[in-house]
């Protein structure tokens, strides 16, 4: 058997730590944007494009390192229920990374809208012009963006409840630095 | 035996509350930048209920400028705008151009002599995937100077108060040159016959990296004959629709593209503020349009003319009224778009 790993790659970790600080970003860039009819709509609208475009780049990188290096298991004492929620939330997230740059882009090309990026850079229209699919895009891109960010919540939750009740290196698998808490799921162990 | 990390009860409570104020602090701040905490920010969405007529918008047509008709054509470029622009439309060439001649009101069914502000939306579409689009009127100058005085004109003019407007002019002294021109200014019996005026403020960057506030005019090359509104209104409710289709069918029209170059102390931020006659202005090409089709079922339908899609060499300048209309144009688009089975696609208007 191989030895069983505590951490996420370095690799891993830069990309959950920097692709949460830009997707958190996105979330309140669209929400912010679409609220507003200030100057600032412009550069938000082509900031968000943008980003949203590096995102999905970014989460494709994301996809092959986590097939190649895997997780590291969760702790063996996690419930059932838990371990099982933890797992389907960390597909919807891969799933919304993929999805919500990919709806925003479709959504774009089916109101017939370049999808100018910053710099002068245009992405070829996914689909063709549509009153119908732009309408069904909008509502995905819309209320999957509200899901995303109560799931990114939840998920936050989580791992703070790992990091400060539970003290089960789960927290530490991802620590944006190596943080030494090892020793406390094992002297956690030892003492139950 | 090592004493068990975990904390005591005390401090797991804590540690919940703790994540708590983090969860809700984070729901909190995304509220506030949604706008949910703050019923006075102006959003698009308030600035289309200002618009809408007291009985409610037309489901399926757009927010203003609701009446309208689809042309396509080209649009011939001289060349001499690339000396103040690099933008690639305004290399020498012909260009796909895709157009609506439109009313300045939110009621399709609006009778033609009774909308003061005609408008033209324009899409121009050089072959590299660039556009440029732009949504100009036959007004010299606009309204309001800011969105938010535009906002404001529109709560006066759908106030039930009679003195309503008489309060809005007398507070935006800026409102007189456009108040001035709706009642006194000429009116045509064609779309053909009228200016389009860009309005707004816009830079122009060359090869050398050398900026140019500017702003652009359609001027008709079809003679004009100025007509009294009274004469208008013993035509039929969709004479211009009529008129045009008519004129095309028997040759292309044509618009000569006027591109107004400011002087460094010239306004750009204020669309109520023309700028002084001796402008250096560039003639920097043709629209030549072609082809007349109804919008029900036209290609303008699903086409919004937003004034900050611009192809690399145009940016928008410090006017702030681009911004505020690609963010309502765009709340317009969506809802429009989504109510479709209100509009259905059977042509109504004359066929080309
Ligand atoms: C935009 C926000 C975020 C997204 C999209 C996101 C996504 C993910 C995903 C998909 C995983 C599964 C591991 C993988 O395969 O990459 C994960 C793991 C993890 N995340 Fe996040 N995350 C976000 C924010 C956060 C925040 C704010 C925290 C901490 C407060 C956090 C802590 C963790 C931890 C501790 C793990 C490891 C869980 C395990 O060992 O299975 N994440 N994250
Ligand atoms: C991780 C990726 C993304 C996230 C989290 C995200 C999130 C959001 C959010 C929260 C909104 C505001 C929704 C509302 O309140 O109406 C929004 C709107 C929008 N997004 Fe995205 N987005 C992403 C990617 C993209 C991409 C890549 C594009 C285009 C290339 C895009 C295009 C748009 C557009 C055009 C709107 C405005 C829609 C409208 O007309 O109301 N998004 N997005
Ligand atoms: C803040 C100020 C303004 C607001 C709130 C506003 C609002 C609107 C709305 C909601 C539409 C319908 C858009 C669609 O559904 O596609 C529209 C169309 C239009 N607007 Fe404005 N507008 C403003 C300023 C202006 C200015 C300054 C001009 C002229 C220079 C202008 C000219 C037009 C024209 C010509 C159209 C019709 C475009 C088409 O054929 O689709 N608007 N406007």
């Amino acid at each position: 058997m191989n030895a069983i790993r505590h951490h996420f790659a370095p690799l891993q970790r830069l990309l959950h730590w920097l692709m949460a600080i830009c997707i958190l970003a996105m979330l309140f860039i669209g929400v912010g944007m679409v609220s507003t009819i200030m100057p600032k709509y412009v550069p938000l609208v082509s900031i968000h494009k943008t980003l949203g475009t590096v995102i999905f780049v970014l989460a494709l990188i994301r996809l092959v390192t986590r097939f190649y290096y895997g997780a590291p298991p969760l702790p063996v004492d996690l419930p059932e229920p838990m371990k099982l929620a933890a797992e389907l939330s960390h597909y919807a997230l891969y799933a919304l990374m993929i999805g919500m740059p990919l709806l925003g882009w479709a959504m774009l090309s089916a109101s017939a809208y370049p999808a100018e990026l910053y710099g002068g850079i245009y992405l070829p229209a996914l689909l063709p012009q549509s009153d119908s699919l732009h309408t069904l895009l909008w509502n995905a891109h819309f209320y999957l963006a509200f899901a995303f960010f109560a799931l990114i919540l939840m998920h936050a939750a989580a791992a703070l409840f790992h990091a400060l009740v539970r003290h089960d290196g789960v927290f530490a698998a991802m620590a944006p630095v190596p943080i030494r808490e090892e020793a406390t799921q094992v002297e956690y162990r030892v003492a139950e | 035996m090592p004493e068990p990390r975990p904390s005591p009860a005390h401090s797991v409570l804590g540690s919940i509350v703790l994540i708590g104020v983090v969860v809700a602090g984070s729901a909190a701040a995304f509220a506030y930048t949604a706008g949910w905490l703050s019923p006075e920010r102006l959003t698009p969405w308030k600035m289309l209920q200002a618009l809408a007529p007291p009985s409610g918008p037309a489901l399926g047509h757009r927010r203003n400028h609701a009446k309208g008709i689809c042309f396509t054509g080209v649009f011939e470029s001289n060349g001499s705008g690339a000396a103040i622009s690099r933008a690639s439309v305004l290399a020498a060439g012909q260009y796909p151009a895709l157009g609506r001649f439109n009313l300045g009101t939110p009621n399709p069914d609006a009778a033609d002599a009774s909308v003061r502000v005609r408008g033209m939306g324009l899409r121009i579409t050089p072959p590299n995937g660039e556009e440029w689009r732009t949504a100009m009127i036959n007004a010299p100058v606009f309204a309001a100077s800011t969105p938010e005085g535009f906002h404001e004109l529109l709560l006066a003019a759908g106030s039930k108060d009679t003195n309503a407007m008489k309060v809005f002019a007398r507070a935006h002294p800026e409102f007189a040159t456009f108040g001035a021109w709706a009642r006194n200014g000429p009116w045509t019996g064609s779309y053909a016959e009228d200016h389009f005026n860009g309005l707004n403020a816009f830079i122009f960057t060359d090869s050398s990296g050398a900026d140019h506030a500017v702003r652009w005019s359609l001027l008709p090359q079809a003679q004009i004959i100025p007509v009294a509104q009274d004469d208008l209104e013993k035509l039929g409710a969709d004479f211009l629709k009529q008129e045009i289709t008519q004129r095309v069918r028997s040759g292309p029209q044509r618009w000569t593209m006027a591109v107004t170059v400011a002087n460094p102390s010239d306004p750009t931020a204020d669309p109520t503020k023309a700028w002084p006659e001796d402008r250096r202005t560039i003639d920097v090409g043709t629209l030549v349009v072609q082809r007349i089709e109804a919008e029900a079922d036209g290609p303008c339908r699903d086409i919004n003319f937003d004034p900050t899609v611009l192809p690399p060499g145009i940016r928008t300048s410090d006017d702030p009224f681009p911004a505020a209309r690609s963010s309502v144009y765009a709340k317009s688009y969506d809802l429009r778009t989504a109510e479709a089975k209100d509009y259905p696609r059977i042509p109504t208007g004359p066929k080309p």
